[in-house]
């Protein structure tokens, strides 16, 4: 089961989260951060599933834009791993090349976003 | 209005759009926090206007923000209004902010239920998929409970996007409202095999997330997976297919066999890591559920490890861990095939990535042996000096100890070499694991007799250099690991070498600084040193020693007496009293050793620290009844102080001996009882506070004192000390039993195991303390305390409702509850819905229902034993590949509910009563009359319905229908479809609906089952109607009255589908037909030809009434006003039940049952245009009348026709 679904930027600017179990507004930003910071301190010689908690994050770079993925721990990682890609080449189609300012210009990757990610619950 | 509208416009010129204030945010990265605020304030005043426009810009703009990690709830309610809006643009932007922003603790969310409910029967796709986009992400127990019937609905939408969200959010649903999910699971179970490959993977996905908590309950579904497995080709669907089976495996070790050659072909042949990884998982569930019964599988298991092992040696570090991952699941049950990896496993502990590493030092545990045990924590001991991270380092230290300790030291051969591996470790600084080395270090010392030397003369080593440790690191927990050295110390003092130093040591001023518990334990040990170095002098007749050791504990005992820690504190000034008197006694030359020795003879035995939960309850013993009478409630408030003593008495009256004999206590108990019998005020077994207190064993064994209540409990003079001595008794008791064994806990267990069965630790047999404390822990550990525990179970696993049998029938009382055809007949008001659900079912005929009972209880039996047939007969056929086309007829059987749905889709749950009552009906010894004619009639009215042209599913209103007058029925009803036959010719076959929405006034949908006959493919389909006066057909936009609307579908042969179309009616009162054509061109090999058919659109009154639910009351006040107009008919000749009847109405007629009293009923409907219908049947020895009352006279006229014909029919 997914949790979260984040795209954040190397600044640790948020430009898209989903949320499938309500968090606090105020943990939400603390779990964000704190998220980033796992992932950006790992290297590219490093694995892409970080042990956080009592969850999973997988994480895929594009660029300086980071898609983190929350799951528990019965999740098949290698999915997610594929399935995020999945989505980028999905938004890459939908926005011919896309880049970061189009992630932060919403509203379009949301309904991607609902299309996409509804088969994997 | 138009001023203000433009004016309105305008003002939205200047509005920021999302756009702008994400340009904004970029542009003030300075004072990005001032901006927002402003935007916040901006935000404010546009929401407070009443153009929607403004709101749900304002709203997007919130989402946003919201994201950004600001608090948006307090827009909640302006949310909910964007939701409401008409435009879907509008609608989506609410649903997406209450998406991110509701939660079950949102107040407003019930105001939603019914926008919500409006949006899931709209009639654009778009509309109902926002609205369950949305549910998902807020849905309450509350919502889904009253929504569950309409998603439910939707699951049979026509358009698959719907039907996929609509299959996913049943999740959701049930996860809130676990009751829906046996009424929901035939539909879901059909979803199983829907056309479109998407509502089929949302299906798959939502019964594996199912049956991954509950597996057993979806055992019988494996055939059905099994053959999706071995068809599917979509990866996403195979590899939620497989994890489903992951779980089910260890339910059923044959499914097992089954699965591991399709399995092993998957392996073999997929490029999808993530598939293959997911096929090895299961593989290793498998085998771990065949392990105990078959162990020729040892090809499956290397297959298995050498994938893993290509996994593990690949370059990417993703594929390395989960290869690590998985291979840590092999090693639990097939170690030695894992133990070849060894190499690559070290290697990984080189590996640049952490998470790698602590893999593979989770394989590392079962990798070790007494050979190679040291060389690999030699290896360890050097990671742990490379470590930078504490994370990191702490993980190894864990492992390190976790490495040595298993199985009860199993691999250890050398005692010494593991303390002083210990003694290493407490040179970590900084780490948090200090109390693990400690209780490490205590267990050994304890249970290892033989060591006890060494660890001695280590641990005063460890206390002189105490400063050292004392002063670096009294944060972290490093400390902790004198606590042990200076019990070893105190406790094994025949063994130090230099005592006398030890003494010194441990009484530094720098102790002080420790922790509180550790000075309190240092304080205790101090003395057993005192006494051994007190006898050691007098037997050497050195007085001048002894009396110079005794100087020195007066002189340095005073500075734990000032400690702040009240346990030190305590002990200290106890033993500097002792101390003193002792030096008096020196001072008079009266030896005193013997004396100081006996007060710390004995050994200290490690009990288990399960074991005093675990002692049996003594036969006879009866925990739950009172010892004495409960207090009144009153007093169990100021109960709080008294309950210390309370809670203390039994514990040392256990080792009391019983005083009363066994008949003496018999004779008791039974008077007690005799006694709580005829008390009134004895509350016989709700849990009250005092219970709690006297749970603890052994106290039947006091003679129960009858304590007068007048006198509280809580014996005067008493002082409050007292209180403060036996808590830190206790808490002495516990912290010690809690610090000793911590540790241990899991490896008592386990040694519990491997004593009883073998003895494969032979030379650590002789090295660990004698039997004797074993057979403590044996005893005190019963033979049926299991070690899984239930306390480790928790209770607020929301998974854990779910556990629900889906195979049993659906009972009526397990329905889902709909709002709008509750059943009133004994309902007052809205209020009391819930409540008359419960009344109602008891309300129903005993005698029926008994029977009903005894039948479903025949036919579960039935049903259990055939299904247990069927699971086996599958899985006793060998060739996997040729299950799927074989499939047992028993099988099919198991599903009427797929079948049924096909004729007569409304029946789905009880289709499956019906036909199993068939069945079970010769079993019955009286099957009743009633039944019989029923059956028969049942028969009838399904030929009768076969030849009415339908194949499809009647959406919507006729899946509705059963349940919402479900609560109604005592018996099954036959097959009803409101479809009708509208036009055919050999090309195509039109059935059509007509149904009103209370939303839109005047307007009426009329759905259109086309269904293409032919061998050609038709498309370009066309639908026009000649508009009259009063009826005309809504038009896209910009079109004349006289173009045709398009069908938004084509139809390859064979295939129907449903279109809707929208009316508007001017007058409802009369009906009226409207002709129509529907133009179409057929494609086939020949060519296309160009096509048309035309039809008679019939509208009848009926089309436009609408179910609407009524109250009693509401229907009393309405027949009182006197506005209505009667009218009534009456028709022969009818032998219909009455309820079927009844059901008839309902269901062709759009009617609600109000009031139902023997063979007369009222019933209630409401016109699009808001005229009450209201009607009292009567039903005759073969005869109905139907009273009528209307606010419209032409109206009621015209529906009593339209009814009268239908009843004709019966």
């Amino acid at each position: 089961m997914i949790k979260f679904f984040l795209m954040v930027n190397k600044q640790g600017q948020t430009r898209l989260s989903k949320y499938y179990e309500h968090v606090e507004i105020n943990k939400r930003t603390l779990l964000e951060t704190e998220v980033i910071k796992s992932c950006l301190s790992r290297s590219n010689e490093q694995c892409s599933f970080i042990e956080y908690k009592d969850f999973k994050l997988i994480y895929r770079q594009y660029a300086a834009l980071f898609i983190v993925v929350g799951v528990n721990d019965t999740e098949n990682e290698m999915a997610i791993y594929e399935f995020i890609h999945n989505f980028v080449e999905v938004l890459d189609d939908y926005f011919s090349r896309v880049s970061e300012l189009d992630v932060s210009f919403f509203s379009a990757v949301n309904q991607v976003f609902h299309s996409a990610w509804q088969r994997t619950g | 209005m138009a001023l203000k509208m433009v004016k309105g416009s305008i003002d939205r010129m200047f509005d920021k759009n999302l756009q702008d204030l994400v340009r904004g945010i970029r542009n003030h990265k300075e004072d990005e926090a001032k901006y927002i605020s402003q935007c916040i304030d901006e935000i404010k005043q546009e929401l407070k206007q009443d153009n929607i426009a403004v709101k749900a810009n304002a709203v997007c703009k919130l989402t946003y923000l919201q994201m950004l990690g600001y608090d948006i709830s307090w827009a909640a309610f302006n949310i909910i209004e964007v939701m409401s809006a008409s435009k879907f643009t509008f609608k989506r932007i609410g649903y997406l902010a209450a998406s991110q922003c509701f939660h079950e603790g949102t107040d407003v969310i019930m105001l939603t239920t019914n926008q919500i409910r409006k949006d899931l029967s709209s009639p654009s796709q778009y509309d109902t998929g926002v609205a369950l986009t949305g549910l998902s992400c807020f849905v309450t127990p509350d919502l889904a409970r009253d929504l569950a019937n309409d998603i439910m609905t939707l699951m049979s939408h026509t358009k698959p996007y719907i039907r996929k969200k609509a299959v996913l959010i049943m999740y959701k649903v049930f996860l809130k409202y676990p009751e829906s999910l046996r009424p929901a699971f035939p539909r879901l179970k059909e979803k199983l095999e829907d056309p479109d490959p998407g509502v089929q993977s949302a299906a798959v996905n939502v019964i594996c997330e199912l049956a991954r908590r509950n597996p057993k309950n979806y055992l019988s579904l494996a055939p059905l997976f099994f053959k999706l497995m071995t068809s599917s080709t979509n990866n996403w669907v195979l590899i939620k297919i497989i994890k489903l089976f992951g779980a089910l495996t260890p339910l059923e070790p044959r499914l097992g066999k089954k699965l591991i050659e399709p399995l092993t072909n998957l392996i073999h042949s997929t490029s999808a890591m993530s598939l293959l990884y997911e096929c090895v998982n299961t593989v290793i569930a498998v085998l771990i559920s065949l392990s105990s019964g078959m162990p020729n599988h040892s090809a499956s298991i290397q297959l298995c490890v050498q994938k893993l092992r290509i996994l593990i040696e690949d370059s990417d570090q993703n594929l390395k861990y989960l290869g690590l991952l998985a291979m840590s699941k092999i090693l639990r049950t097939h170690p030695k095939s894992v133990q070849a990896h060894k190499d690559l496993v070290l290697q990984c502990l080189d590996d640049k990535d952490e998470s790698i590493r602590l893999r593979a030092l989770d394989l590392l545990y079962g990798m070790v042996s007494k050979k190679n045990l040291m060389e690999i924590v030699k290896k360890l001991m050097t990671h742990v000096d490379k470590a930078e991270g504490t994370t990191y380092r702490d993980e190894l230290l864990t492992k390190i100890i976790d490495i040595c300790s298993q199985s009860n030291y199993q691999h250890i051969t050398n005692f010494e070499w593991y303390i002083s591996i210990l003694v290493e470790l407490t040179r970590l600084e900084g780490t948090r694991h200090g109390h693990l080395i400690a209780a490490q270090m205590l267990d050994v010392a304890i249970r290892v007799k033989a060591i006890r030397r060494f660890a001695v003369s280590q641990m005063s080593a460890l206390l002189d250099s105490a400063h050292l440790v004392a002063s670096s690191t009294q944060r972290s927990g490093i400390c902790e690991v004198l606590y042990a050295a200076a019990w070893i110390c105190g406790e094994f003092s025949e063994h130090l070498q230099e005592p006398q130093q030890t003494l010194e040591a441990m009484l530094r001023p720098k102790v002080t600084t420790l922790p509180g518990h550790i000075q309190a334990v240092y304080v205790q040990n101090v003395v057993k040193l005192y006494a051994a170095i007190l006898q050691q002098k007098e037997q050497a007749a050195d007085a001048q020693a002894a009396q110079e050791v005794t100087q020195l504990l007066v002189e340095r005992l005073p500075q734990f007496v000032q400690s702040a820690d009240l346990e030190a504190q305590e002990r200290a000034s106890c033993i500097l009293q002792l101390v003193k008197h002792v030096q008096k006694l020196q001072a008079r030359d009266v030896p005193v050793a013997e004396e100081v020795s006996a007060l710390f003879a004995g050994e200290l035995n490690p009990v288990a620290p399960k074991a005093q939960k675990k002692v049996p309850v003594p036969e006879g013993l009866d925990l739950d009844a009172w010892i004495n009478e409960p207090l009144s409630d009153s007093e169990s408030e100021d109960e709080k102080p008294k309950a210390i003593f309370h809670d203390e008495e039994p514990r040392h009256a256990k080792q009391r001996p019983p005083e009363a004999d066994e008949q003496e206590l018999a004779r008791r108990r039974e008077a007690r009882k005799q006694e709580q019998a005829n008390n009134p005020f004895y509350i016989k077994s709700s849990p009250s506070p005092q219970k709690r207190y006297q749970d603890a064993p052994g106290v039947d064994h006091i003679p129960v004192v009858q304590i007068d209540l007048s006198v509280p409990l809580k014996v005067p003079g008493m002082p409050m000390s007292d209180q403060y001595v036996k808590l830190e008794e206790e808490r002495r008791h516990r912290q010690r039993l809690e610090k000793d064994k911590r540790k241990r806990k899991k490896r008592e267990r386990e040694r519990r195991g491997a004593r009883r069965h073998t003895s494969l630790h032979t030379e650590s047999d002789e090295d660990i303390t004698p039997a004797q404390r074993v057979d403590i822990v044996t005893e005190e550990m019963p033979e049926n305390a299991l070690p899984s525990d239930e306390d480790d179970k928790d209770p607020n696993d929301p998974y854990r409702a779910l556990d629900i049998d889906l195979d049993k029938p659906l009972a009526d009382s397990e329905k889902l509850p709909v709002q709008k055809h509750r059943d009133t007949e004994t309902s007052k008001s809205p209020e009391r819905q819930d409540v008359t659900v419960v009344e109602k079912k008891s309300k129903k005929p005993k005698k029926k229902e008994k029977k009903q009972k005894e039948k479903e209880r025949e036919k579960k039996k039935k049903k259990e034993a055939e299904k247990g047939v069927d699971l086996d007969f599958w899985l006793s056929t060998t060739p996997p590949a040729a299950t799927p086309a074989p499939l047992p007829p028993g099988f099919l059987q198991e599903e009427p509910g797929v079948n049924a749905a096909v004729t007569a889709p409304k029946e789905e749950p009880r289709g499956e009563e019906q036909d199993a009552g068939e069945d079970a009906e010769q079993d019955l010894e009286k099957p009743s009359e009633q039944k019989k004619k029923k059956h028969k009639k049942d028969k009838g009215e399904r030929s009768k319905d076969k030849k009415r042209p339908k194949k499809r599913a009647p959406p919507r209103e006729g899946d509705a229908e059963p349940v919402q007058n479900g609560a109604l029925r005592e018996e099954p009803l036959p097959p009803m479809s409101s479809y009708s036959l509208l036009a055919e010719n050999s090309y195509i076959k039109m059935t059509y609906d007509v149904q009103g929405s209370l939303q839109k006034d005047s307007q009426v949908t009329v759905s259109m089952v086309l269904e293409n006959q032919s061998s050609s493919f038709l498309k370009n389909m066309e639908l026009n109607v000649l508009d009259s006066l009063n009826a005309r057909l809504a038009r896209p936009e910009g079109s004349s009255v006289h173009d045709g609307v398009p069908v938004p579908f084509q139809l390859p042969p064979g295939i129907s589908n449903e279109a809707q179309f929208v009316f508007t009616i001017q007058s409802i009162v009369t009906a009226q037909k409207l002709k129509g054509t529907l133009s179409f061109i057929a494609k086939n090999d020949e060519g296309s030809t160009h096509e048309k058919l035309d039809f008679k659109l019939h509208f009848t009154c009926t089309s436009y009434l609408v179910t609407t639910p009524c109250y009693s009351d509401a229907f009393a006040k309405l027949l009182e006003s006197g506005d209505l107009s009667m009218s009534s008919v009456k028709v022969d000749g009818i032998s219909m039940s009455f309820q079927n009847l009844l059901a008839k109405i309902c269901f062709h007629h759009h009617f609600s049952v109000v009031e139902r009293v023997d063979s007369c009923a009222s019933m209630y409907s409401r016109s699009i245009q808001g005229h009450h219908v209201c009607l009292l049947v009567k039903k005759g020895e073969k005869s109905v009348s139907v009273d009528g009352k209307c606010s419209d006279s032409t109206l009621l006229s015209n529906v009593l026709e339209e009814m009268k014909e239908t009843l004709a029919k019966c």
